[in-house]
């Protein structure tokens, strides 16, 4: 068996190999394998790996990257993400891929979609848009003739088009790399100092770069040389951390929200693994089971339209309530629109029904800790004065 | 994102009196605008229901069909940032707990709403009755609409327009906006005034929207004279100004464009240059392509840096915002709901990138420009994320000298004179040497 040691030293270095060499050597394995870029936060997988590619998700360059190149395209009111991507482009890095796939999350991903026709022109590029409709017969339609484009334009790629039944096939492989990171998450909340954040987020990013059965079997194993652990139990504050579900914070900053006494009890990070809520169904027609589940079995997150005032925040409230969670952390990359925007209502939501919050922002390169630690330990402090009181 | 600007006719200062005939024009327009802010403000006194939306896809001649007076966020925070005003708005949205990285045009809109609701002329808006979530080419607008929502409870219904990723309009995006109209939006919008739709008045409002553009893209083009009549940045934000709010469609404003355009064509015989803030221009030295939205809280001093040194504009990407009408789009009342999808579809911001560099180049030749100006704004990743991108493409493709500026919208905190003024003069020093040096090498 697996330890957690060995695990971990295999996400660590996926995590840190910025020339995504695991991808090299997966296409290698076998003659005309190709890989497919994703940037967050959703894309249907399912149809890259249908056409037999590999999905892989760039989340940008965090805090090893030196940008120099991906710099010189973006004003200082830019995020990161996007320099460092282009920078991770430019430089050869992203070679391997034979393909992007830019998710419609935010106008500076959008741009870059463009951007990336103009850089990269012998790479397949795709903007993927989802319906901000819910219909089925609206924004159904719309969105299954998108992924229909997708799976014609990868059919080609491939040199052989995807048949339903492989789409079937991957839609069952994704399944159940679902129920898996859903089991790590409901590990994690029940044992936060078992399965610290450190680790799971990791684990999370493994999944970015391992083909989907692999990452499946690697979470399943992480949890159960985890759970042989003995580790020290703490009365540290259970928090759900939102707003961090494109560029990333930096490994350092995640271990120092748990130094500074806080639980992460859910996170939005790698939201791709949790975007559909449940089981999309293998019989049907895949396309359009893929479909329903965007539209009635999605996450919620700040570029997907709440139809009804009422349902904003629900999700964030539900996971507090879920997780046991006692406040939550809203931790937003900054210049981010979506997380910054959202943020206020979000605030508004939790203040009515009373669960604290604490809010800050951070760059994938952020070095200086100590005062996100400060307030992050601040915050935990009060939150257990106020359990206690 | 927009627009419109109301101006005071211009004051002869150094120059002759302008020609009579464009004062006929400028006073229509502010008339209009007067007046509709004054709708706005009596609306709900006189029984009337109050729509909001966007300016960039705003449907004007669909939400017309039901009554309602209309109010756009985006020109009630550019006024309000012209008139000064807007400063103070954006730091009460902060203080207020909207991060100082979001779109200021959203926090002037918040700001004076916390402020009681003071429009720009000083009446007191209403609280909209519905939100028409147009969101076309912007991301900040769905949240901009959702925040105003979460505050006032206001119905909201949402359509959205699809990117032009691949750079086309397609079948199933055209279909899909056609079907939000009919299945949402227009039904919302029936159940909210109690008007039922009645698809030949949208005819008769979107044949006046189509003699307008007519007009308006005469005007437009005008600048591809020598002189240029018209200054298509800083004067084109008046005469879209009508289009791309709350009167395209109106007979109104199909009188102002035509009114506007036998000016433009009586100063395209007469060779006359355009009218500043201080006058005719009298020489053209630059003719300049502008790419981004102006700065509002310091307009009047950002345009004196051009008219100052003979720079015009010759056209602007800016000026396409709210409607692109220059590559042949019209309202079409024969296929009232698929135009009106297309033309939501072809705005500006929701053409991707390489769509947008095509269209630069295009101006660039066409109106015989000598370089290309970027103008930032801090605001706006729509416009502004991938502009330098922009700036090596328009520059390797065309041979010609481009720049970039600053600057924001209406957080006057972002607009450094000096500084802007500074890159400008080196700028049209740049154009001059490379004249020249164009010119010997001819000369050999
Ligand atoms: S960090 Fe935010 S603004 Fe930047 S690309 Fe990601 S979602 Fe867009
Ligand atoms: S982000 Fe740009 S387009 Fe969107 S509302 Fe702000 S200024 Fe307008």
């Amino acid at each position: 068996m697996t330890t957690v040691q060995q695990i971990m030293e295999r996400c660590q270095a996926l995590f840190e190999d910025l020339h995504f060499n695991a991808v090299k050597q997966w296409k290698a394995a076998e003659p005309g394998r190709k890989a497919i870029g994703y940037m967050p936060v959703y894309v249907p997988r399912e149809i890259v790996h249908a056409a037999g590619m590999l999905p892989v998700g760039i989340f940008g360059g965090g805090d090893q990257l030196e940008v120099i190149q991906g710099d010189a395209y973006y004003q200082s009111y830019i995020c990161r993400i996007p320099r460092s991507t282009l920078e991770m482009g430019l430089t050869g890095r992203l070679d391997c891929l034979d393909g992007m796939l830019f998710p419609s999350l935010c106008d500076v991903i959008r741009n870059l979609s463009g951007m990336w026709q103009i850089l990269f022109k012998d790479k397949y590029v795709r903007y993927i848009d989802v319906p901000q409709n819910y219909l089925d017969s609206v924004g159904g339609e719309f969105y299954i003739q998108e992924m229909q484009v997708l799976r014609e334009d990868l059919g080609r790629l491939a040199g052989k088009p995807i048949s339903d039944d492989a789409l079937r096939a991957s839609i069952a492989v994704y399944n159940d790399n679902r129920r898996a990171v859903q089991e790590l998450y409901a590990y994690r909340a029940r044992k936060p100092w078992q399965a610290p954040t450190s680790e799971v987020y990791l684990v999370i990013r493994a999944g970015m770069i391992l083909p989907p059965q692999e990452h499946t079997q690697l979470v399943r194993d992480y949890i159960a040389a985890v759970d042989l652990e003995n580790r020290p139990k703490r009365d540290n504050a259970r928090v759900v951390l939102t707003g961090s579900f494109c560029e990333q914070p930096p490994l350092g900053l995640i271990k120092s929200i748990e130094m500074s006494g806080c639980y992460v009890v859910d996170d939005d990070f790698g939201l791709i693994h949790r975007w559909l809520l449940d089981e999309v169904p293998v019989t049907g027609d895949p396309l359009e089971e893929l479909s329903k589940a965007f539209l009635h079995r999605s996450n919620q997150q700040a570029s997907k339209y709440d139809e009804k005032k009422e349902d904003k925040g629900k999700l964030l409230v539900h996971s507090v309530k879920f997780y046991g969670a006692e406040g939550v952390i809203f931790a937003a990359p900054s210049f981010c629109d979506p997380a910054l925007l959202e943020r206020p209502m979000l605030q508004d939501v939790l203040s009515k029904q009373k669960i604290p919050y604490t809010a800050f922002k951070y760059a994938e390169n952020t070095g200086q800790m100590a005062p996100i630690r400060e307030q992050a330990g601040t915050f935990a402090d009060s939150i257990k004065l106020w359990s206690a009181a | 994102m927009s627009t419109p600007v109301q101006m005071t006719p211009p004051q002869a200062s150094k120059k002759p009196a302008p020609h009579a005939q464009k004062e006929d024009a400028m006073l229509l327009q502010k008339e209009m605008i007067n007046r509709n802010y004054h709708e706005l403000a009596t609306a709900h006194e006189n029984g009337r229901k109050v729509a909001a939306t966007f300016v960039p896809g705003n449907l004007n001649e669909l939400v017309m069909c039901f009554d309602f007076a209309r109010s756009l966020p985006e020109t009630n925070a550019l006024q309000n940032g012209m008139r000064k005003k807007s400063g103070k708005m954006i730091m009460d949205a902060e203080r207020d707990g909207h991060s100082e990285d979001v779109c200021t045009y959203v926090k002037a809109d918040l700001g004076m709403m916390l402020g009681g609701e003071i429009g720009p002329t000083g009446e007191k808006l209403p609280t909209p009755d519905l939100l028409l979530l147009s969101y076309t080419g912007c991301f900040t607008f769905m949240k901009w609409f959702e925040l105003i929502r979460q505050k006032y409870n206001c119905e909201t219904v949402m359509l959205h327009t699809p990117y032009q990723g691949d750079g086309k309009i397609t079948q199933s995006m055209r279909d899909y906006v056609v079907k939000q109209l009919k299945q949402t939006v227009i039904p919302t919008m029936e159940r909210v005034s109690g008007v039922k739709f009645d698809i030949d008045r949208l005819r008769q409002y979107m044949k006046e929207s189509a003699k307008a553009e007519d007009d308006l893209v005469r005007v437009l083009q005008s600048a591809k004279n020598r002189p240029s009549p018209i200054d298509g940045y800083f004067g084109a934000v008046y005469y879209i100004g009508p289009i791309f709010t709350a009167f395209r469609g109106t007979p109104e404003a199909t009188q102002y464009y035509d009114v506007l355009r036998r000016e433009i064509d009586q100063r395209v015989r007469e060779k006359k240059g355009p009218i500043t803030p201080e006058g005719e221009m009298a020489e053209e030295k630059y003719r300049l392509v502008v790419e981004g939205p102006p700065n509002w809280t310091s307009f009047r001093e950002f345009w004196k840096m051009f008219y100052d040194e003979g720079a015009v504009v010759v056209t602007s990407t800016y000026a396409k915002v709210g409607g692109v009408y220059d590559f042949g789009f019209r309202h079409d009342p024969d296929h009232p709901l698929e135009s009106l999808a297309d033309y939501c579809l072809g705005c500006y911001t929701n053409m991707n990138f390489p769509q947008r560099i095509d269209m630069i180049c295009r101006y660039m030749d066409e109106y015989e420009a000598d370089g290309l100006l970027i103008n930032s704004i801090k605001s706006c990743n729509s416009f502004s994320a991938g502009q330098l991108l922009m700036l090596r493409e328009v520059e390797k493709r065309t041979g010609k000298p481009a720049a970039f500026i600053e600057s924001d919208l209406v957080d006057p905190r972002y607009f450094s004179a000096a500084n802007i003024k500074n890159r400008l003069e080196s700028y049209f020093q740049m154009i001059k040497q490379k004249r020249s040096v164009a010119g010997v090498t001819a000369g050999h």
